[in-house]
């Protein structure tokens, strides 16, 4: 197949794009410039828009042998993205970055481009597996697993992508990377939101939101128990940074229940008020077989690295109900439910959706 | 690099010696030094003594700007306006912005027509204007881009009525079209080696004797005490040997590549009717074909071209490898989406008619991707 590498700079897509080449692809390297002022090595945080990054991803091309550009995505990284995760924090939810990208710009914008350029598949360095069943299945490596993210791409989607990685550890991506010749091999991991440099989500925000002062309200009594400087910095679950004036009558620790954009209110209350037994989210994708007309019984995931819990799902047009076995904490408006299907060789993701409430 | 100034290199490269140095070892280097000095003016109507061998294209071209202006406005203080154009390569464009931004400079920029060419009459209103305080005037002899060459006599000559320097680069020009420093009439030209069949990094900035330069590179003030650094004797002696080999070639190449050119601006018309041909019809170097491809991307047909093995080029990239607009198609008064949908083809000694038949085999399925590929919600 004619097959288009994303290569971020990174060790895990440089190996994905060897390992296409190694499997007969015909594979070109496209690097995502997704910053819209790429700065020269950025110290601390490592994101994917640096000039360093850029040339990485060059460097990783030129050992692999394959051609490589340079595609710049940076207006659409910017609306689809960057201004997207701002509205969302605004409106009182807490978006995941990665997942849109993957889900507006790897898998799509790129894609795209991609299949209107004659290419066949987008190949990249995630971390899930993706066999010739089609299904999407967690990494061996779960640390690493990256299914998460990419469980809101369609069966369209999924059927132009390729995932080299997920039969791998990180441990074994990185060995094979340094066997290969690749200088990327010991390249540190990126952790933070790669339009985030220093790493300080409140700051960003302040910087695009302004800010706006308001109450912390506990949730029992209605008291006004501190303020803030904008509800939008607070997340469904954070306990920390709260900088309450009073202490709760019963002493205990108290958590950001629920953020209230109209009103500018941040409610809290104690640990128990955040438990969630019954979830609801919008616009499920349903890539694991044939959408069901009965609930089903799964395991549900509600962040990034969160618990898996058991659930029975329900699906209702646009709506998806999960009812979990054993109630969660801290389930935030705006992730996403992921339900997979536990097995054997490797949990099975069977969709996803966004999460209201 | 050319085979015959590649030998001289290594037959250099194996002799020690420095130039500078008084010994029997360096009073050989300094000879081969002197002999490609003289080489190098002889075949661009020069006098040796007006060669300034440098670091290449980038640092002639920086060498002139500033050197000149630095030196013009010391002597006057007031003398602080650079007047070049719009259409200039980046190592005068940003030469002439960084005096802007750091010397206090003033610009005048000269703008061009439709086909990328410079009116003498533009100038000649400039220095009416400012003749009292342009301390540079600077334009190039043809466009790397676009490939339109400028009426360089005329601007120079009318630089020379008002007795202001008159910088050129070079680069393209020599060994593609007649170039003669003293009858150009200009005060400084850049030239270098690696768009000759010379090796890279070394080029030369012919600098009239009576055009006062300020050095960028202080030191043991080798060439002329405008440049200072050890000399490259085999970079220089290759150097020599490839600007002869390009200049006394010249005819005969162009009328070749000119012809073989010719042929590809016509196939690609055919293959591709509603193609836009950039530049000056007439008065462009032989090597260089320039289109708009509406409705394309440059950088989508470049990738669809290489895979075909055919090697094309947009305009330039920014430091992050993303594909910009020409600020050349631009000041040419294309819009943006024309700048991006621009290609260059550029021929060479080595293009053969097989070469045209490969690329007007594969245009139009390029064109047509490239198309399908730009229809969706434009990536920017």
């Amino acid at each position: 197949m004619r097959v288009l590498a994303a290569m971020s700079g990174g060790v895990d897509s440089a190996v994905a794009a060897a390992r296409a080449v190694a499997a007969g692809h015909d594979v070109t390297g496209v690097h995502l410039a997704l910053a819209r002022n790429p700065q020269t090595y950025r110290t601390g945080a490592r994101g994917c828009c640096t000039l360093e990054d850029s040339r990485d991803a060059r460097r990783a091309a030129d050992v692999i042998g394959i051609p490589f550009y340079v595609w710049d995505m940076a207006d659409r990284f910017h609306e689809d993205v960057v201004d997207d995760f701002v509205a969302e924090y605004a409106a009182g939810r807490t978006p995941n970055p990665c997942l849109r990208c993957n889900e507006k710009i790897k898998f799509a914008a790129v894609l795209d481009r991609a299949v209107a350029l004659g290419f066949d598949a987008v190949v990249t360095g995630h971390h899930a597996r993706l066999g010739a069943d089609g299904l999407l299945r967690r990494s061996v490596d779960l640390a690493k697993d990256q299914s998460y993210v990419l469980a809101v791409l369609t069966r369209e989607q999924l059927d132009r992508s390729i995932f080299p990685l997920g039969d791998s550890t990180k441990a074994q991506v990185r060995a094979e990377a340094a066997d290969r010749g690749l200088a990327v091999a010991d390249k540190p991991d990126s952790h933070d939101i790669c339009f985030i440099a220093d790493g300080d989500t409140r700051g960003f925000l302040a910087g695009r939101l302004g800010e706006a002062p308001g109450d912390v309200v506990d949730a029992s009594t209605g008291a006004v128990v501190g303020s803030h400087s904008g509800a939008y910095a607070y997340t469904v679950g954070q306990r920390r940074g709260l900088h309450l004036d009073r202490p709760a009558a019963d002493g205990r620790p108290r958590y950001v229940l629920s953020i209230t954009p109209k009103t500018n209110t941040v409610t809290v209350g104690p640990a128990e008020a955040l438990e969630v037994s019954d979830v609801h989210a919008l616009r499920p994708v349903w890539t694991g077989g044939a959408r069901p007309d009965a609930p089903v019984e799964c395991e549900v995931q509600l962040r990034a690295h969160g618990d898996v819990v058991p659930a029975t799902v329900a699906l209702d047009g646009d709506r998806l109900h999960a009812e979990l076995r054993r109630p969660v904490r801290g389930v935030a408006a705006g992730q996403a439910v992921v339900v997979y299907r536990p097995d054997p060789a490797g949990d099975v993701v069977l969709g996803s959706a966004t999460i209201t409430g | 690099m050319l085979d015959e100034a590649l030998e001289a290199y290594v037959a250099t490269a194996r002799e020690v010696g420095n130039a500078s140095s008084l010994h029997a070892a360096g009073r050989r280097a300094r000879r081969r030094v002197e002999e490609s000095r003289e080489q190098v003016a002889a075949v661009l109507g020069a006098r040796p003594s007006e060669v300034i061998f440098t670091g290449g294209g980038t640092e002639s071209d920086n060498l002139a700007v500033k050197g000149i202006f630095w030196a013009r406005r010391a002597a006057k203080p007031d003398r602080r306006r650079v007047v070049s154009s719009a259409v200039e390569h980046h190592a005068v464009l940003d030469a002439v912005d960084w005096l802007a931004q750091h010397e206090g400079a003033e610009v005048g920029w000269l703008p061009v027509d439709a086909s990328g060419r410079l009116d003498p009459q533009a100038l000649r209103a400039e220095l009416a204007a400012h003749a009292d305080q342009v301390a540079v005037v600077t334009a190039m002899w043809a466009n790397n881009e676009v490939g339109t060459v400028q009426p360089v006599v005329e601007l120079a000559a009318v630089a020379a009525e008002h007795g202001v320097p008159f910088h050129t680069d070079a680069i393209q020009a020599v060994g593609q079209v007649p170039v003669d420093f003293a009858a150009s009439g200009v005060a400084a030209l850049t030239v270098t080696g690696h768009k000759l069949g010379g090796p890279t990094g070394v080029g030369a900035l012919l600098l009239a004797r009576d055009v006062p330069a300020t050095p960028l590179l202080h030191g043991g003030g080798q060439e002329r005490d405008v440049r200072s650094g050890t000399l490259d004797t085999a970079g220089i002696v290759a150097f020599a040997v490839a600007v002869e080999a390009a200049v006394k070639g010249q005819q005969e190449y162009a009328a070749r590549v000119a012809a073989l050119r010719d042929d590809l601006i016509e196939r690609v018309r055919q293959a591709v009717p509603e193609v836009i041909y950039n530049g000056d019809p007439t008065d462009r170097l032989p090597g260089n074909a320039h289109f708009s491809f509406p409705g394309c991307e440059g950088d989508a047909l470049l990738l669809l071209l290489d895979a075909q093995g055919i090697a094309c080029s947009t305009g330039s990239a920014c430091s992050a490898g993303v594909a910009q607009p020409s600020h050349v198609l631009l000041a040419m008064g294309a819009d943006d989406d024309r700048a991006r949908s621009s290609l260059r083809f550029t021929l060479g000694h080595t293009s053969t008619q097989a070469d045209i038949d490969a690329l007007i085999a594969a245009l139009p399925a390029a064109v047509d991707r490239a198309r399908r590929a730009a229809a969706l919600r434009t990536p920017r």
